[in-house]
């Protein structure tokens, strides 16, 4: 295992290799980062990061922990504000729009850029007033019947409703681990959000809730643009479309996920994705 | 030292320790419940709605606590109006916008300094302040103003511990849909506090019930021989009641004294009693609002 926090000097970093994905698969490019480094205080977490996400793909960051992917996913719909004394350089757009730009509504961004985290985090409210949360907070409904009928289809849309459909009204924490991260990402869809992150959704889930979620994420991409930071590398093989590898704050690789895990263009890529580190 | 000997030796330390604390707690209780069976015996017989509805008398016989009751009962009322709102805004704003910076502390550290300074000091602050500058005279005004700013920093202390369990990553799901910072508080964070605020706010008025000194020092009466009609009225309060018949030569005013005290302590528990089963209540309902 290689400490992440001091750089050993044997290890030359690479210049960054962005190959996008070529060819007829090609969809239009949502988020743009451009040289974009991140700060904690003095601490540099992310170094030049330079990369495009594609609409309705799934972009997989991979990379050992403290590499910089969660703070770089965090930094797409400005989480990190709320954290004291951070600081951004670049700059990051979507849809054209500067996400750090002065006049940039930060709460309208969030509801476009929707986010599932780690550790599911329901509110102690009943199932459904979860979902109507995001509706309410940002004035989206009209009618008891509106309400009603959105909060349904954002819990098909998150393959919970047959399960759950008969208990609205009963408190989300009583849900299974699993049952609670897909009503999360419910809650995120309700707002009809563009792009959904998704920070590590299924490391606290046993197999089959993890298979449900990847599932769900299949299914999703059709609709959205999807980001999601996994440490499980069958995960990002199996789910995503394209795969990003950071290392110490630095975007080293992001290619087409079967050449990253088959035949990537880093030496460094390689040897974390066959397990020589991480 | 041999091994055997050191066990022993531990062994030993840690049931002494165990004793002395069981002496303690039972010290503590003793002493606690002494005091209490003495009141009741002394005073219990006299409770009766006539003490509880009659107005002040020369007779001990005839004399009831019903202004001292309606004073109490006015005066923490509107102690809970003036204070919990400004306590829970000024916790809220310390919690959750503040900076965490140096002035940040400093406030935090002169905050718990003054729910230590004494309630006379309280008293002379109202005196000058609300009696006279403001001109509110002797009024429950002037009283719960001073009873408010006495219990403000247990307020807001209890409520900045209370925002603080409230987990990071709940806030952090609201961000994330939307919502601003203001709808996040209002419609998650505080929710979720409310039984350790309550607790705090209970807490906090079962201390101001039982204050003396800063309401003589601000000129609540000793004698009324009328209840409150409204927050400009003069008024006296049942610690300051039971003071003046303390004072009493007579004996039969010592059993009044002993009579309101079981009245105030059935006061205390009622508030008590009201703030847990609130707080219950709350938590077993809290998933399901």
């Amino acid at each position: 295992m290689i400490d992440t926090t001091a750089p050993s000097v044997r290890i030359r970093m690479p210049a960054v290799t962005v190959r996008q994905e070529q060819g007829a698969a090609l969809t239009p490019v949502k988020i743009t980062a451009e040289q974009l480094s991140f700060y904690y205080g003095r601490k540099r977490a992310l170094e030049d990061v330079s990369l495009n996400i594609h609409a309705n793909r799934v972009t997989a960051f991979i990379g050992p922990s403290g590499c910089g992917k969660s703070t770089f996913l965090r930094t797409l719909n400005r989480m990190n504000d709320i954290i004291l004394g951070t600081r951004v350089e670049g700059s990051v757009t979507l849809d054209g729009l500067d996400i750090y730009g002065p006049s940039t509504d930060v709460v309208e961004l969030r509801r476009r850029v929707g986010m599932v985290f780690q550790k599911s985090n329901p509110f102690p409210k009943s199932i459904f007033e979860n979902v109507a949360y995001g509706l309410r907070v940002n004035g989206m409904v009209g009618s008891r019947t509106e309400l009603q009928d959105r909060v349904e289809r954002s819990l098909r849309a998150a393959a919970l409703w047959e399960e759950i459909s008969d208990r609205l009204h009963e408190p989300a924490l009583a849900l299974s681990g699993g049952q609670q991260q897909r009503l999360c990402i419910a809650r995120a869809l309700a707002v009809e959000p563009d792009v959904l992150l998704m920070d590590e959704p299924a490391s606290a889930l046993d197999p089959i809730a993890t298979q449900r979620i990847e599932e769900l994420i299949h299914e999703l991409k059709r609709t959205y643009t999807i980001v999601i930071v996994t440490h499980n590398m069958q995960q990002a093989a199996r789910v995503s479309d394209t795969t990003a590898f950071f290392w110490l704050g630095r975007l080293i690789e992001c290619d087409r996920t079967d050449k990253i895990f088959t035949a990537p263009g880093e030496k460094l890529t390689e040897d974390y994705v066959t397990g020589r580190f991480g | 030292m041999s091994a055997a000997f050191h066990r022993l030796w531990r062994t030993l330390g840690d049931r002494l320790l165990q004793v002395t604390g069981l002496a303690a707690t039972v010290a503590a209780l003793l002493v606690l419940a002494l005091l209490l069976v003495d009141v009741f015996a002394d005073g219990l017989g006299r409770v009766s709605w006539q003490f509880l509805t009659s107005f002040p008398s020369r007779r001990a016989a005839s004399a009831g606590l019903f202004p001292a009751l309606m004073g109490s009962l006015y005066v923490i009322t509107l102690t809970a109006i003036l204070a919990v709102p400004v306590g829970v805004g000024a916790a809220v704003y310390l919690q959750e916008y503040g900076s965490q910076g140096r002035l940040a502390r400093l406030l935090e550290i002169n905050i718990a300094n003054l729910a230590g300074v004494p309630s006379i000091v309280y008293g002379l602050l109202g005196l000058g302040l609300f009696v006279r500058a403001l001109g509110f005279g002797r009024s429950v005004l002037a009283g719960s103003a001073t009873l408010a700013l006495l219990v403000l920093p247990v307020v807001i202390l209890a409520t900045r511990e209370a925002l603080r369990t409230v987990p990071q990553e709940v806030r952090e799901g609201a961000y994330a849909l939307g919502a601003t910072r203001w709808q996040t508080i209002w419609t998650l964070v505080l929710p979720m506090a409310f039984p350790g605020i309550l607790t705090g706010v209970i807490l906090a008025l079962s201390r101001a019930i039982g204050e003396t000194a800063p309401l003589i020092t601000i000129g609540a009466l000793t004698y009324v021989p009328f209840a409150p009609d409204g927050i400009m009225s003069p008024f006296t309060v049942l610690p300051i009641q039971i003071f003046n018949w303390v004072s009493r030569p007579q004996a039969d005013f010592r059993v009044n004294a002993a009579a309101g005290i079981v009245v105030l302590l059935c006061l205390l528990v009622t508030m008590n009693g009201v703030a847990a089963w609130l707080r219950d209540r709350y938590q077993s309902r809290g998933g399901t609002t």
